[in-house]
């Protein structure tokens, strides 16, 4: 019996969704409008898919979602829990208070209580003062009393030694078990504000994730999918298990993102590369690194800076339905689209705005096969030198983005995803190659599907407290049992990554070590 | 009575100490978020130039010290330097009159601001760099004979100490091991002196420099001005170099991290090469084997997309980047200064040259 996956990935104009086989084969692909509530259009595009497989339902195992819930639940600050954030450090860390930066109209959407008290750690691991229990204690009290629907926890260099956040955890169990607890150490870096801005924005999450995961498993149960498993795509190129993602919703705010550069991988087998994903509006460029995402050392989340893993990628206003204005000899392209309605707007469907599909299709670089698509009306209003000095100026703009993204002199494989990426030409200067694979259009959709199951643990040590291959050893195991906790195969778990990075000007060798474990999905 | 620091200040000066930093000095931004609660919880920040200070006050300059990862996680209280200042007055019998930062660029260019609000003492508006230096004794109080010592070191529980040393050279040695065993960071108040040796000693009017860089960067950038002309018309500075970064390579060298970016000229600079030395701060800029900039001359490297400047940490391959050059403050172009700050300190067997007169030359 063959077994199948569903891969589905929400963009901003489109949901696709693309149904593979056990060796990742190719069988469906569907893509329909990405509807205000999400969740409805992924039903959409389930459904389509579905009717265009010629398969039984029982056959699919699983069904796997890049999706924007998240990060427009925090952007359109709607359906977000209250929360008590605990920090632990004093008597340090009192001269900046808990989201002190925050835009005001997030922090009072969300804002419960938050205190500080006594404890947290040193780089070398030691205290910097003794747990502070009884304030902690009587926190816990105080929070049910105020309503507090999750709590944030973040103790100095927990990613050193973890060991106050856990004592709280232990505590609110025994003292509040319904209210969610998120320990900042299991959710990112070293940077005591941006880790709790993340494990603020994680807890006040957590609501829209179960509300979204508790919708989406009707909706399989409705189209006959009760069966299948349910996993979301995270931030770092990897999948884990709606279980797993419903204490960590924060890591798929910026999924899509990645699930095209991992895509790009899966579909044409190049581990290093530079991946373009030119959308309606936008083309997101970023780089592959041993088949998974470059990640970035910080990201701004709706006006929030935090430092979770998340890909390393430009965004530049330079896509399919970028408007292009031309007045004199002053050639404009981007970054206003006309995104979804290009198929009304564009000159090539009759409209009246010139885009940048409508250069391409104008210059004969590009094909669209839709009989409302009309590449001859470019020609009769526009001088079609013109048009090539616009498509040069196109391919300046995608060049210079390219080579801000590489890191090296050398010409590098480019790969082109994305339904916009069609326009682009054959050749580029940056580039040693240019592939355009195969469903390019679907490469997101195929990402999610094809994602293994994935955790990363960064920890930081001193290596004067501890031998450098036990430090290795010790994060490498905690990795690999929080990949099993995201739903991984314990026996097929393998280390995809290990980084050592010094952290400067400390002695006694202080270093951060990230490890990545990945293994297949257990169904 | 002097000047009271407003919120929109806070935003230019680091800003501004950020270019001051010429790539090192700490990321401002735990700094900024510091003074910024503090203005939110009413606090005053005064900032007095020193014209206003009397010959017979007693001046103490604070600051903090240690590593940057040090500070972003182990975030300040804002009251260790207070245990230093305590403790310097119990030692000297004295009232404190007025604190100074140390150094203009980075996070100890906002360190003062919140110590001086806390306490309700104003804040000089001067420093002992003008710009950032990585060692207690790269200050111009050292070069006019300020003993750093007796100084005072704490950290955020209490635990503080008198140091008193035979050299300032003594005093960054003594000091950064005390760092060490505090955590990783540590609190001084250091070469406290008279008001009117320290007028003589000081780089004078730099916070406000700072705040001035910050808003004419944010005024031309709202006006749609040419930013980098702006901003060298403020800091009578030198267009050096706009490029690309072709090349970051880092390396150790007797136990420092040092570093070398290559940056390929693109427009008017197209075929010449600029490399830029670096040891936490950017120290030389050679063009086509031309020294066209050094230490204690400020080099401050900007992404040309963002007008930002760029941290020595961040620089990385594909960078657009234009590079500018701003003449140091007089008081670190002699002999005794250039023995402190000079290349050769550095390790460069480069003569100093003053920025203006390399810049002639090479023209």
């Amino acid at each position: 019996m063959s077994k199948y996956k569903i891969g589905i990935d929400v963009g901003s104009t489109h949901t696709d969704a693309v149904i593979l086989d056990e060796n990742n084969n190719f069988v469906a692909a569907a893509k329909t409008m990405t509807t205000s509530d999400i969740t409805s259009g992924i039903i959409n595009s389930l459904k389509l898919v579905l009717n265009k497989a010629n398969i039984s339902k029982d056959e699919i195992q699983a069904v796997m979602f890049g999706t924007t819930h998240i990060i427009n639940a925090i952007v359109q600050r709607k359906g977000l829990n209250k929360v008590g954030v605990i920090r632990i450090g004093l008597p340090a860390t009192e001269a900046v208070g808990p989201m002190v930066d925050w835009p005001k109209d997030l922090k009072s959407a969300i804002y419960g209580a938050d205190i500080l008290v006594k404890g947290g750690h040193e780089y070398t691991g030691e205290e910097i003062s003794r747990f502070d229990e009884e304030s902690v204690i009587k926190t816990l009290h105080n929070f049910i009393n105020h309503n507090i629907e999750t709590i944030a926890v973040a103790s100095v260099f927990s990613v050193v030694n973890p060991e106050h956040e856990n004592k709280v955890k232990f505590l609110a169990e025994r003292i509040c078990p319904n209210i969610p607890v998120v320990l900042s150490h299991e959710i990112s870096t070293i940077g005591l504000i941006e880790r709790e801005n993340a494990t603020i924005l994680n807890a006040t999450t957590i609501g829209v994730m179960k509300n979204t995961i508790s919708n989406l498993k009707k909706s399989l149960n409705d189209l006959g999918l009760s069966h299948a498993k349910l996993y979301f795509a995270q931030n770092d190129g990897t999948t884990a298990s709606s279980e797993y993602i419903s204490k960590f919703p924060i890591f798929t705010i910026v999924a899509p993102i990645s699930n095209s550069i991992r895509g790009a991988y899966v579909l044409t087998n190049i581990p290093n590369a530079i991946v373009a994903d030119t959308g309606g509006t936008t083309t997101n460029i970023g780089a592959l690194v041993n088949g998974y995402p470059r990640e970035a050392l910080e990201i701004d989340i709706s006006g929030v800076r935090t430092n979770i893993r998340s890909p390393d990628v430009i965004a530049v206003g330079l896509a399919g339905g970028s408007i292009v204005s031309l007045k004199e000899n002053d050639i404009k392209i981007g970054p206003v689209s006309v995104g979804y309605k290009l198929i009304h707007e564009g000159i090539a469907w009759g409209g009246n705005i010139l885009t940048a599909t409508d250069v391409a299709l104008g210059i004969g670089y590009m094909n669209i096969d839709d009989p409302n698509c009309n590449p001859s009306l470019i020609l009769k209003k526009y001088d079609k030198e013109i048009l090539l000095k616009v498509y040069k100026k196109m391919i300046d703009m995608l060049e210079e983005s390219l080579d801000r993204i590489k890191t090296r002199p050398e010409p590098e494989t480019v790969i082109l995803v994305g339904g916009g990426s069609a326009m682009w030409p054959k050749k580029l200067s940056v580039a040693s190659e240019v592939i355009r694979p195969e469903y390019a259009q679907y490469a997101n959709a195929v990402g999610a599907a094809t994602a293994l199951i994935g955790a990363t643990v960064e920890k930081a040590f001193s290596y004067e407290q501890i031998d450098r291959s036990k430090a290795i050893s010790e994060t490498a195991k905690e990795a690999k049992e929080r990949a099993i906790l995201a739903g991984a195969m314990p026996t097929s778990i393998e280390i995809a990554e290990v980084e050592e990075i010094a952290m400067p000007y400390l002695p006694g060798n202080a270093v951060k070590i990230r490890v990545k474990a990945v293994g297949k999905l257990s169904l | 009575m002097g000047y009271y620091i407003k919120k929109e200040d806070v935003e230019d000066l680091v800003v501004g100490a950020a270019i001051l930093g010429t790539g090192g000095g700490g990321d401002p931004y735990v700094g900024k978020l510091m003074v910024l609660q503090s203005l939110e919880r009413g606090e005053k920040i005064e900032l007095l130039d020193i014209e206003s200070i009397e010959d017979n006050s007693f001046v103490v300059p604070v600051a903090a010290m240690g590593t940057p990862v040090v500070l972003i996680e182990k975030v300040p209280s804002g009251k260790e330097a207070l245990y230093s200042l305590n403790l310097i007055e119990e030692f000297y019998k004295k009232k404190v009159d007025y604190i100074s930062p140390i150094e203009a660029g980075g996070i100890n260019s906002t360190i003062p601001l919140v110590v001086g609000a806390k306490r309700k003492i104003p804040v000089i508006d001067a420093d002992g760099m003008g710009r950032a230096f990585p060692e207690l004794q790269m200050v111009t109080f050292h070069i006019h004979g300020v003993s750093a010592t007796p100084m005072a070191i704490s950290d955020e529980r209490g635990n503080a100490s008198i140091l008193s040393t035979i050299d300032n050279y003594w005093a960054e040695k003594i000091a950064r091991a005390i760092t060490v065993k505090f955590g990783g960071s540590a609190w001084i108040a250091i070469y406290a002196t008279y008001g009117s040796l320290y007028k003589k000693a000081c780089v004078k009017g730099s916070i406000s420099l700072a705040i001035e860089i910050g808003k004419t960067i944010r005024t031309a950038r709202q006006s749609g001005k040419n930013i980098i002309d702006a901003l060298l018309d403020v800091t009578k500075g030198y267009y050096l170099f706009s490029g690309k970064i072709v090349d970051v390579s880092r390396f150790n060298i007797g136990g420092f991290a040092r570093g070398e970016a290559k940056i390929e000229g693109l427009d008017d600079y197209k075929g010449s090469t600029l490399i830029i030395r670096f040891q936490n701060e950017n120290l030389v800029a050679i063009r086509d084997n031309e020294v066209i900039a050094t230490v204690p001359d400020l080099i401050t490297i900007f992404d040309k997309e963002t007008v930002k400047p760029i941290t020595t940490e961040r620089l990385r391959y594909g960078l657009r980047v234009i590079v500018i050059g701003i003449p140091c403050n007089e008081k670190w172009r002699n002999e005794k200064g250039l023995e402190v700050v000079g290349p050769k300190y550095f390790g460069y067997n480069v003569e100093y040259i003053p920025l203006e007169k390399r810049i002639r030359n090479f023209n």
